[in-house]
């Protein structure tokens, strides 16, 4: 389905998750940020962002094990910055799809 | 579906059991909550202590003897699920270590933690860790003698203070 975020029509499924991360950008990052309560992103969450968009691309299964070992942010940054679904909430907004995961 | 479907707030779970795989699935629990936004309480009972004595912890065992669900395809022998575990089997020394060993490798390639780390994942990620005083009392066991991610030791009067309000589950494994 479509939808309209930051002013532009993204293809998303019905639960909000970007169907195509290439429709991606900072804008749309923002706008879902909001939508999902987190607020302004900041250097932190950009990082996470950033960190979630080359693994998704490298088709990396990502955890929450995974997570806080990256050295991008510690298990309790990543509940800090993303409270009420560090993993789910942070793959929105990096445009990837929903994390498939139990871990 | 109806639309005042009332979230899950809160899972306090009670463990009871020492092995690993009676451990394991509480411990899953925990942390699934937490990653959906959910608060979580793990209330460490009986052999449950065993997930936190630091003596016992890292090693804990995948029960080999009279775990009559144990099938020859669970500690990933390749072997059909229909083929029983033969109790005799189990209790060859060094069987349940190597059922233990086989476990973890399959878990380790999930990305699921070892007990230690998956304790310290969990308490970074905001669940809480307690254990139950009784059996502390029982086991002749001292704070000093559990991980330091132990946030209390509790009555069971204490736990479900601890448990209260609306949307709390508790869950008995």
């Amino acid at each position: 389905m479509k939808k309209n975020i930051a002013g532009t029509e993204i293809d998303v499924n019905e639960e909000g998750y970007l169907t195509d991360m290439s429709q991606w950008n900072e804008q749309i990052a923002a706008a879902i940020a909001v939508e999902e309560g987190i607020g302004a992103l900041g250097d932190g969450h950009m990082k996470v962002v950033r960190y979630l968009r080359e693994q998704q691309a490298k088709g990396a299964a990502l955890t929450i094990r995974s997570m806080g070992k990256s050295g991008v942010v510690t298990t309790k940054e990543l509940y800090d910055l993303f409270p009420g679904g560090p993993l789910k909430k942070s793959s929105k907004i990096a445009g990837i799809p929903k994390p498939v995961g139990c871990i | 579906m109806t639309d005042d479907k009332q979230p899950v707030k809160k899972m306090s779970i009670i463990v009871s059991r020492g092995s690993l795989d009676g451990i394991y699935p509480a411990l899953i629990m925990a942390n699934g909550a937490r990653m959906e936004g959910i608060e979580a309480s793990l209330f460490f009972t009986f052999f449950g202590l065993n997930a936190l004595a630091n003596k016992t912890l890292d090693s804990l065992k995948v029960s080999t003897v009279g775990n009559s669900a144990l099938n020859m395809a669970m500690p990933m022998l390749g072997l059909p699920m229909t083929m029983p575990f033969p109790t005799w089997m189990g209790a060859i020394p060094g069987v349940s270590a190597f059922a233990t060993h086989l476990m973890n490798k399959e878990m380790e390639k999930l990305d699921i933690p070892p007990v230690r780390e998956f304790l310290e994942l969990i308490s970074d990620s905001g669940g809480k860790i307690f254990a139950c005083k009784l059996a502390m009392d029982m086991f002749k066991l001292k704070k000093e003698d559990l991980m330091d991610r132990v946030d209390g030791v509790l009555t069971v009067g204490d736990f479900y203070n601890e448990s209260a309000g609306a949307g709390t589950h508790i869950l008995f494994t």
